[in-house]
């Protein structure tokens, strides 16, 4: 850092040479071109040894023989109803949040603590989001280790980023739209319900998808809240354990008994998971993408 | 509907819009309550001097010796080497993005970014385990690659993201003016950018720097997976060190509820909201300064 922002001696009227302008294109260049080797370098990991793994029987089937053998339809179904788990605690409690803020919210001290602590909660670490849910969903609240206390503790976590992206989407709806409806008698409650939310749909949407797409993949917050080992049953209940993806790729590549022999289902356990939340990400980009071109 | 009843609903979602956001303030509180909670009754059977200063962390011996300092410094250790890729990394980067990128360039870069920054971080953190672990093995004739220095590498290619949006944001935004007037006296773009332009985005590439360090610091599985997990003072980048959010995760799961121990992991947890609201709140400011200096 230092060495970027110190002055050096150079005369800034010399006239440069080619081969230090092509050196320091190169810098620029290099360093951009690294970044994207790294995301290579994953991706082609992750599909080269883990695409011969998955074939349709690896998704629809349960693991068996220790996890040795079978497929990861367990862990799916236990993401899937966590993620959902996790809209259903985050979505109404964050757009309700971001509607108080954006649309009822005075310019005054509350609302300045309010807007603090949003940006706080976004900076907390996962894992003290998974030792609060431990805390209050786990042990204070009786629910034990199960679906309903991951959900939850997920949901808090989610809840900064929706309320977030929410009210930039509300924030993009002009004043005249909401002075038009109340001009014509509508409440304010109506305003909202039927013209201010509507209209912002698609923002919301967007941060939405992108929310729980990071939501899916978190491991963290689920380790003490309901994230079991192996479970031997695909019906799903909000009052027991579960499996679920980010947490079975954890556990195959470091506790299991015979790491070797799990390896390639490793592999085929975190291409899931990435083609699961490249999948929403670009859900999210298509809802995004066309709410542009409609507005052209 | 009657006009009296479109009155009421019209109040009653006022304060149910008003709760949700008083509800976040509440959650940003109980948080903290949890962490002062917890860390109090840690306190009573522990001397925060023993704890802050203590060069031991091992709890389950016969003599248990709760000494965050190795923890702390592992932190550190791996947030720093990761600072150290991900700083010249992130800032090249967002440079040539800014400054270099063809518009079309830049509509394929700045969505590599963005899928780098959602790939789930227990994948990176197996990336961890399969090939950079092996990688410094082989290089540095280990026995494993399992280090400081694979943690750091994992965490850098989690903090550039972050890193590299912030710091493009920032150089984006420094007035063309600049940069003409420099043009103008006969400087090349590298002279611009480096004297010129660099310095005057200097406050938002610190507030990158700052959240890329608030996020390495909290970031639980990838170091989890990849640095070994030794509780010892660490000794150089090829140790294998453990730090505070991979104690919490590994120890959470095996402590009884309520014991000295337990707390003890709560006391971390505090240590490390406070770590990682101080890199927040400094990067905050830095953006702050940036936009009020930009705005002027």
């Amino acid at each position: 850092m230092a060495s970027i922002l110190s002055t050096d001696s150079e005369n800034i009227m010399q006239p440069k040479n080619k081969l230090s302008s092509i050196l320091e294109w190169g810098t620029l260049v290099g360093s951009t071109i690294l970044v994207c080797f790294f995301l290579l370098v994953i991706l082609w990991e992750i599909f080269s040894k883990g695409s011969s793994v998955i074939t349709w029987e690896f998704i629809r089937s349960l693991p068996t023989e220790g996890m040795t053998k079978g497929g990861i339809l367990t862990p799916i179904i236990g993401t899937v109803m966590l993620t959902l788990l996790t809209a259903l605690f985050s979505i109404p409690f964050g757009v309700c949040c971001a509607i108080y803020l954006n649309e009822y919210a005075e310019s005054n001290w509350l609302t300045r603590l309010i807007r603090a602590s949003i940006r706080n909660l976004s900076g907390v670490p996962s894992i003290i989001y998974g030792l609060f849910g431990l805390a209050l969903f786990v042990q204070g609240l009786q629910l034990g280790t199960s679906l309903l206390a991951a959900g939850l503790t997920l949901g808090l976590l989610s809840l900064p980023y929706i309320i977030t992206t929410t009210e930039e989407a509300l924030l993009r709806i002009p004043n005249s739209t909401r002075e038009a409806a109340l001009a014509v008698g509508a409440t304010k409650f109506e305003t909202i319900k039927d013209i201010v939310l509507p209209s912002s749909m698609s923002g919301i949407l967007t941060g939405v998808v992108l929310t729980l797409s990071r939501a899916a993949g978190e491991t963290a917050p689920i380790l003490f809240t309901g994230a079991a080992f192996y479970i031997n049953q695909t019906s799903v209940s909000v009052n027991q354990e579960f499996m679920a993806l980010p947490y079975h790729l954890y556990m195959l590549s470091t506790q299991h008994q015979s790491i070797d022999e799990v390896r390639p289902i490793a592999y085929g356990t975190a291409l899931v998971l990435v083609i699961v939340v490249f999948l929403m990400n670009l859900t999210a980009f298509y809802i995004r993408y066309t709410y542009r071109q409609h507005e052209k | 509907m009657r006009y009296s009843a479109r009155r009421s609903l019209d109040r009653v979602f006022k304060y149910v819009f008003k709760v949700t956001g008083l509800l976040v303030l509440l959650l940003l509180g109980a948080i903290l309550a949890m962490l002062i909670y917890n860390s109090v009754a840690f306190f009573v059977d522990v001397r925060p001097l023993d704890f802050i200063t203590g060069l031991e962390w091992n709890p389950t011996g016969d003599n248990p010796k709760y000494g965050i300092l190795p923890l702390v410094l592992s932190t550190t250790l791996v947030t720093v080497g990761a600072m150290l890729i991900a700083i010249p990394l992130g800032i090249g980067t967002a440079a040539f993005i800014a400054e270099y990128a063809r518009p079309g360039l830049k509509n394929i870069l700045k969505p590599t970014v963005e899928m780098l920054a959602a790939i789930p971080s227990v994948v990176i953190g197996f990336l961890g385990i399969v090939v950079v672990g092996p990688g410094i093995a082989h290089a540095a004739d280990l026995a494993n690659g399992l280090n400081a220095l694979n943690g750091a590498i994992l965490l850098a290619i989690m903090a550039l993201p972050t890193i590299i949006t912030v710091a493009e944001d920032a150089i984006h935004a420094v007035p063309k003016t600049y940069k003409e007037a420099s043009y103008g006296v006969g400087a090349t773009k590298w002279q611009t950018l480096r004297k010129i332009v660099i310095p005057a985005a200097a406050p938002g590439i610190i507030a990158a720097v700052m959240l890329g360090v608030g996020r390495a610091i909290g970031e639980t599985m990838t170091v989890l997976m990849a640095t070994g997990n030794a509780s010892l003072l660490p000794t150089g980048m090829f140790a294998s060190v453990k730090t505070m959010t991979a104690t919490i995760a590994i120890e959470m799961g095996e402590v009884p509820y309520q014991t000295t121990h337990y707390f003890a992991l709560y006391a971390i947890a505090t240590v490390l909201f406070i770590m990682t609201l101080a890199a927040n709140m400094l990067g905050e400011y830095f953006i702050n300064r940036f936009r009020k200096y930009h705005a002027a």
